[in-house]
């Protein structure tokens, strides 16, 4: 059984279709790379997934069990499934330890000394074990990505969503950012990703994912689908970055 | 009749200032807590209750604090209320300062970016912890200078309340005036107790202005 199902996902904003019944499932332990021109609907339906965009018509399912758009619901399915932003988004007023403590702490209600620990294990994880009393604006952006993954594993998530987590970096903090993602993958968390990174893309997912006008166009294996374009739209897209 | 030293006519200023401070302390502490209920409820965001406070926002901006006054004082009694002075005056100023305050703490929260509430929501946060945890911490770096000198303008909306009968500053001051036959003297007097209260308060704002420009946290 997959981890998360997408069945027949429509979602406008106003006129404008931007998913037009998108199918895809998630199994466990898969690292998925959603590409795309902008425009063509891949970060909305990333955000689909934990219920930061309400869908007009479809279904999800995470661990078999179907979610509606009641409060109680969305909340349970963002404890399975965590989000990681383009821009961050760590919160200003604390430190990066606070940053990570905060949601185990509240969320789940666990103790503050059993939440320092799981922050800080995390925090190492990501290689800022001296960046803990830090705030955010005295962090680099790629640090400050990392406080922002290592914030999302802390609530043990079953699935990470990344939404182009190192576009809004300067090109040389693009590969520690890239290395921590490389490292979650390798240990076998479930990973949905939209990203430019092609490279990376082929080199670490298992499926390629690529959407072209609201549409699912074409998926397969990386390698496969890099080499050997089936459609002339995916073909102009990988030739174009090339 | 006997004479009045300017000492007489001070220290009775100085018993009826009490009753401004007073006044402006409770108006602000209840309309601050009414505010903030306010707040809560439209950013919770129902379509209706988000109108009802903009009207009710609208209705006390729209409308001068001496006739909310003149309307809680004569209509409550309508329905059957009889209020002091005292009473009404809290009850009118509390609206007023309540807002006020929420329309200035509406923009406050609005500043706080959308990327904030995403970011707590895939946490798991539901509203009450992003408010609290998230979005409040932040809106009140930001509110603290406005709000201080906001509270400028209810201690000189209070002066209203003499005209419904309650006896404080600008109330004293008149009826001192009655008196003494020294309206110069008199409201000279309670004009500089008047700035004697508000401008350590605007000094104190713009004090706070200076302290929480590009402070993020």
């Amino acid at each position: 059984m997959s981890l998360v199902e997408l069945h027949a996902i429509h979602k406008s904003f106003g006129a404008l279709e931007v998913l037009k019944g998108i199918d895809l499932s998630i199994d466990e332990g898969q690292v998925i790379a959603l590409i795309g021109k902008s425009g063509s609907g891949k970060s909305t339906l990333l955000r689909t997934i934990n219920g930061l965009e309400a869908i007009d018509d479809g279904v999800i399912m995470v661990g078999g069990k179907k979610i509606s758009e009641r409060d109680t619901d969305l909340l349970a399915l963002r404890l399975q499934v965590g989000m990681v932003f383009q821009q961050f988004n760590l919160f200003p007023h604390y430190t990066a330890l606070e940053n990570v403590m905060l949601s185990p702490q509240v969320v789940k209600k666990q103790s503050k000394a059993e939440a320092r620990e799981i922050a800080k294990e995390m925090l190492v994880k990501v290689g800022l074990a001296d960046k803990m009393m830090h705030y955010p604006d005295q962090l680099s952006g790629g640090q400050q990505q990392r406080v922002a993954i290592a914030r999302a594993l802390a609530m043990k998530p079953k699935v990470l969503l990344c939404d182009e987590v190192t576009s809004a970096l300067d090109p040389e903090l693009v590969n520690e950012v890239l290395a921590v993602v490389r490292q979650l993958a390798e240990e076998g968390m479930t990973l949905v990703m939209v990203t430019h990174e092609m490279r990376f893309a082929r080199e670490v997912c298992d499926k390629l994912v690529f959407m072209h006008q609201g549409r699912i166009h074409e998926t397969g294996d990386p390698e496969e689908v890099f080499a050997n374009p089936k459609t002339p739209e995916l073909s102009s897209f990988v030739g174009g970055l090339a | 009749m006997s004479e009045f030293s300017l000492w007489d006519i001070v220290y009775n200023l100085l018993l009826a200032a009490r009753w401004t401070v007073l006044l402006s302390l409770t108006a602000f502490v209840l309309g601050g807590i009414v505010g903030l209920l306010l707040l809560m409820v439209r950013t919770a965001g129902n379509p209706w209750v988000v109108r009802f406070v903009r009207g009710y926002v609208e209705l006390f901006q729209g409308t001068p604090l001496l006739m909310q006054l003149f309307i809680v004082f004569f209509g409550l009694p309508l329905i059957g209320l009889d209020v002091s002075p005292w009473v009404a005056a809290t009850f009118g100023l509390t609206l007023f300062t309540s807002a006020f305050l929420t329309e200035i703490w509406r923009g406050c929260v609005e500043s706080v970016g959308r990327g904030q509430w995403e970011a707590s929501a895939s946490l798991g946060m539901n509203f009450t912890q992003q408010m609290r945890y998230i979005v409040l911490p932040q809106a009140l770096r930001i509110a603290i200078p406005p709000t201080v000198g906001f509270s400028v303008q209810v201690v000189k909306g209070t002066a209203v309340a003499s005209i419904i009968g309650f006896v404080e500053l600008t109330k004293a001051g008149t009826m001192i005036t009655n008196a003494t036959y020294a309206p110069f003297t008199v409201y000279g007097c309670v004009a500089v107790m008047y700035f004697l209260i508000c401008y350590p308060l605007s000094l104190f704002a713009r004090h706070l202005e200076g302290k929480f420009r590009n402070v993020a946290r």
